[in-house]
């Protein structure tokens, strides 16, 4: 085939196996970023283009809303930035900036997003689908138990995906490229042909999601012929195999609006096209930027409509187009090509933005000069995050990508069920008011005793959270069974789910919030003396701390051994019950933004966090309470344990001021490359890394107009300060800055 | 250093004022620096007063046992970097910081000792250093004895002929206040002294800034240099290009 033309291998023509044609076919690159090519003339226009409309949207909230169609593959015709320059196209709708509605996963956040917007939606569409139509979150409402909707209302487990798109679900958009659409339908009709056991429920729902599946195979063919392209054969040279897996994602994100619409893996595979036409001599490594600038342009384009509320905790318009970059091969060989230096570049060529969510998988044995490439992007742009490769690739294998923040996959053979989180430090003050919501008075946890006496002693309070967690544990897979029973029903990921294998894996990822102020409390109960003070009602709604206690982020185990005990103890809880279609189970430590609204909603804790104020991102320790500098805190992190524990991620978030981490550029990438090896040598799973001056941020507070870019990683993304509530700004600006010099 | 008899041998135990685990500065690579309490000095622009004292100490550690935290760095400084004893004067407790040196030695980590020269004068602690950080507080008698406070530059004069006679490398340090030492005078004295020397690889001015202010304060102190400004970064700049172009050996000149 013209389009295989040296490739190399076999096993990847017969079925669907884009790894091994990666494997069998890319050039691993271990030279340095000197190749680099700066923008063209037309990506310089293209962008342009952008940034004046990110100013006028920034303005006004959202640029526009297309108000007479719903969500859809093929909703919407043809959309570009600007015709002539456009070298990779394709919009979500016919215009750039101009969000979906998508009323699938529920009416009410729609409704409230145009309130906000003051817009109104068409009245026929409106009107049919409220009368024609069940939305995810009426069916989520109709099977939620009484437990559940205290739970939620209490602000014990938040940020559900119960009212819109459940995100975390990564198509494999280089099938798309590799093979051309209608490969891709004939093998899921040889998938569905194979499926014959409908005495079982299980066998009759995937026929009917397999045929949902070619439906929308089909209609992304029909999406990418509006733009002229014909994507029923596979791509023959690069320009098309951007072109292609852009189609792929697109129908992505314009059916869906999940929380995260991550992209994958895509840069080590398109590069064997890239080097495929340098070699034929019909690319430059100019063009070859070109494409890398302008495929990123349009995944920094991506928007969904959002309610103020859904803003309030995921600041700053978040769609994690997550990208994975690097990791290994095997142990010896990584899958760094000059393509990873490229997508990286693009911060250079078109400025830092926190779009798409650039994760490179770090390993001990990643090429030298790539290490350092990234620590270079990392000073100075702040929008890189890292997890590390070795102990991710043991359990995904070589060809696994990030959805969201920290959430691995194998790419096309696992799909995640995304289960925001439940907070930790709320379940404790449940262990000692005997389930009993601090701020409401009402019983959230039913069947508790609170605990008595003048002084809370830990092992009294230790025994009782366990019970809570257990009782949590209970809610928490209720909910999320019930959560993605009704997603599948009536929200399926048709185009996403026919870019996996038919029979896909299941992972439901749990989370927490709160860890840190949880391990801190139980350690000042267990090293110091805590008295509470109760109200009339009973419920202990303050603490006096008397002695001193270690605290998480001191590298000591005395308090670190509490929080490793924590989170066994929610997992194991967690996998007593079992998970709708069979799913694993894994957990998280990680807020990205809500840990700011978390803390707003839980009471004075224990370790001397006052009622409301936030709590810690992810599993960072408490802001300021790590005395030891930087290295102890990543220590402390780094004993969370990823395998069997927290599969689904331990997110740390790193702040640092540009001296504190030497005298000189050279010097603050080795050692930023020395901080990584040191932290991921110990199997930690993520750092964010910000390296930049306080004052700059209590300036970008107040002189927002300065910054228009300014970029900073919170809990697992990349945001633009600018974009976040004056709340979080204060939040960040607080957190432990590691500034000793 | 304090010793206490255990029922079978002499436990020598350290005083730490602090500990940062991610030092950039004090050494190469990325250390860990170690803040060791007393000082016999009293520097007119001293930002660690709560150092001076060894009885006001905060954190008391067994050599095994600091080394053991030490080590649990390992992984960020094994290729580049190590550990770096500061203060206070380390030399104030040469003993409990040989006891760690050895220990140390044996996992090959690198060694610093960042010191003003004045304490203990420890050969076998010296001669197991990788690194001597030595800051010299004035190359001038005169005005040595006006910012320690000290009667006499003996002891610092013995301390480098020491080091110099093992052949240590040397990383010069001098803090410059306004007033007080920013003259081109001070920077041609300097430049004389580290050119008597052998084994500088670095010479480098640290501007000094008034960050210890509130440290005075809290502890009911007068501020020796109140009213004195820190020394603007342009300034610290140009008399530091000064100094390299009067270093015999430029390379050293950081």
């Amino acid at each position: 085939m013209e389009a295989w033309k040296n490739f190399k291998g076999e096993k990847w023509k017969q079925t669907i196996d884009v790894a091994t044609f990666i494997k069998e076919n890319y050039k691993e690159y271990k030279g340095d970023e000197s190749f680099l090519q700066g923008p063209t003339e037309k990506t310089k226009k293209v962008w342009a283009t952008c940034e004046k409309l990110f100013v006028k949207e920034n303005k006004k909230g959202v640029l526009d809303i297309e108000l007479n169609k719903i969500s859809g593959i093929n909703s919407y015709g043809a959309g570009y930035i600007c015709k002539q320059d456009d070298v990779v196209v394709g919009l979500q709708t016919d215009a750039p900036l101009k969000r979906i509605v998508n009323p699938y996963g529920g009416m009410r956040m729609v409704e409230k997003s145009l309130e906000a917007y003051h817009a109104t939606l068409n009245k026929s569409i409106y009107a049919h689908f409220k009368e024609f139509r069940k939305t995810h979150n009426d069916g989520v409402f109709d099977a939620y138990t009484p437990e559940i909707r205290a739970a939620r209302s209490a602000g014990l487990l938040t940020g559900l995906p119960d009212s819109y798109g459940r995100g975390r679900i990564i198509g494999d958009y280089r099938r798309v490229a590799l093979y051309g659409i209608d490969k891709l339908i004939e093998e899921k009709q040889k998938d569905l042909l194979a499926i014959t056991d409908v005495s079982l429920e299980a066998n009759i729902r995937l026929r009917e999601e397999v045929n949902e599946q070619i439906k929308a195979l089909n209609e992304i063919k029909l999406m990418a012929k509006t733009y002229g392209f014909d994507i029923s054969t596979p791509a023959k040279n690069a320009q098309e195999a951007f072109q292609w897996l852009y189609f792929g994602y697109l129908a992505a994100v314009k059916e869906n609006n999940g929380a995260a619409m991550s992209l994958g893996r895509t840069s080590t595979f398109l590069d064997i096209y890239i080097e495929r036409d340098l070699a034929e001599g019909t690319l430059t490594e100019q063009q070859a930027q070109e494409l890398v600038d302008q495929f990123i342009i349009k995944l920094r384009l991506v928007r969904h409509l959002r309610t103020p509320e859904y803003d309030e905790i995921f600041a700053g318009d978040p769609t994690w187009v997550t990208e994975s970059v690097g990791g290994m091969l095997t142990d010896k060989k990584s899958l760094v090509t000059k393509n990873s230096f490229r997508y990286l570049h693009s911060l250079i060529n078109l400025g830092s933005s926190p779009e798409p969510n650039l994760t490179v998988l770090w390993s001990q044995n990643l090429p030298s000069a790539f290490k350092k490439y990234c620590a270079k992007i990392s000073i100075l742009t702040d929008a890189i995050q890292y997890e590390n490769d070795d102990v991710m690739r043991p359990i995904y294998g070589n060809d696994y990508a990030i959805a969201c923040c920290v959430s691995a996959m194998k790419l096309g053979k696992q799909m995640q069920f995304f289960g925001a989180r439940c907070n930790l430090a709320k379940s404790l003050l449940y262990a000692i008011n005997g389930g009993v919501d601090e701020k409401s008075g009402k019983v959230v946890v039913k069947g508790l005793q609170p605990i008595s006496g003048e002084i809370l002693h830990y092992a009294d309070v230790w025994k009782a959270y366990k019970q809570v967690l257990e009782r949590v544990a209970k809610v928490y897979v209720d909910a999320m069974n019930i959560i993605h029973y009704m997603h599948d029903k009536y929200a399926y990921e048709r185009g996403q789910m026919a870019l996996h294998d038919t029979h896909v894996e299941r992972l439901m990822a749990f989370g927490m919030a709160g860890l840190s102020v949880a391990a801190d409390s139980l350690s000042a109960m267990k090293y110091a003396q805590v008295k509470p003070v109760r109200n009339e009602q009973g419920v202990a709604v303050d603490f006096v701390t008397e002695g001193e206690f270690p605290c998480f982020g001191n590298d000591d185990d005395r308090v670190d051994a509490i929080a490793v005990d924590i989170v066994k103890t929610f997992i194991k809880a967690l996998k007593k019950h079992p998970l709708y279609k069979g799913a694993k189970h894994t957990l998280s430590a990680l807020t990205i933004t809500s840990n700011v609204m978390y803390g707003k909603k839980t009471g004075t804790t224990p370790d001397g966090r006052k009622a409301g104020e936030p709590f810690a991102p992810g599993a960072n320790p408490m802001h300021g309470r790590d005395k030891n500098g930087a290295l102890a805190s990543l220590n402390s992190v780094a004993k969370i344990p990823y395998k069997d524990v927290c599969e689904d991620g331990v997110s740390n978030t790193f702040s640092i001021v540009p001296n504190a981490l030497g005298t000189d550029a050279q010097q603050r990438i080795n050692n930023l490359v020395q901080i990584l090896d040191g932290y991921f040598v110990q199997n930690a799973h993520h750092i964010n890394v910000n390296v930049l001056n306080r004052e700059l941020l209590i300036d970008a507070l107040h002189h927002p107009e300065k910054y228009p870019t300014l970029t900073i990683r919170v809990s697992g993304y990349a945001v633009n300060f600018n974009k976040l509530s004056e709340n979080h700004k204060k939040e960040v600006i607080a957190r432990t800055f590691h500034e000793k010099m | 250093m304090k010793k206490c008899s255990n029922t079978h041998q002499i436990v020598c135990v350290g005083n730490i004022s602090s500990i940062e685990t991610m030092g950039m500065h004090d050494g190469p690579g990325v250390r860990v620096v170690i803040f060791m309490q007393g000082c016999a000095l009293r520097c007119l622009y001293c930002h660690n007063p709560e150092t001076w004292n060894m009885q006001e100490t905060k954190q008391q550690y067994t050599p095994q046992e600091l080394v053991q935290k030490i080590l649990r760095y390992q992984p960020y400084f094994q290729h580049n970097g190590g550990v770096t004893f500061s203060g206070g004067e380390p030399l104030m407790q040469a003993e409990f910081i040989y006891e760690c040196v050895k220990r140390l030695k044996k996992h090959n980590v690198h060694v610093a000792l960042d010191t003003a020269g004045v304490g203990t004068l420890h050969e076998p602690l010296l001669a197991l250093c990788d690194l001597i950080i030595l800051d010299v507080k004035a190359s001038e008698e005169t005005l040595y004895k006006t910012i320690t406070g000290q009667k006499s530059m003996q002891p610092f004069l013995q301390f480098v002929s020491k080091v110099q006679e093992l052949n240590k490398p040397l990383w010069i340090r001098q803090v410059i206040v306004p007033k007080v030492n920013n003259s081109k005078h001070n920077i041609e004295h300097l430049a004389q002294f580290v050119n008597t020397l052998h084994n500088v690889q670095k010479v480098e001015l640290l501007g000094y800034h008034t960050l210890g202010v509130d440290k005075y304060k809290q502890q009911n102190m007068a501020y020796p240099l109140q009213g004195t400004p820190s020394l603007e970064e342009k300034e610290k700049q140009e008399l530091q290009l000064y100094l390299q172009a009067l270093l015999k050996n430029k390379k050293s000149a950081y």
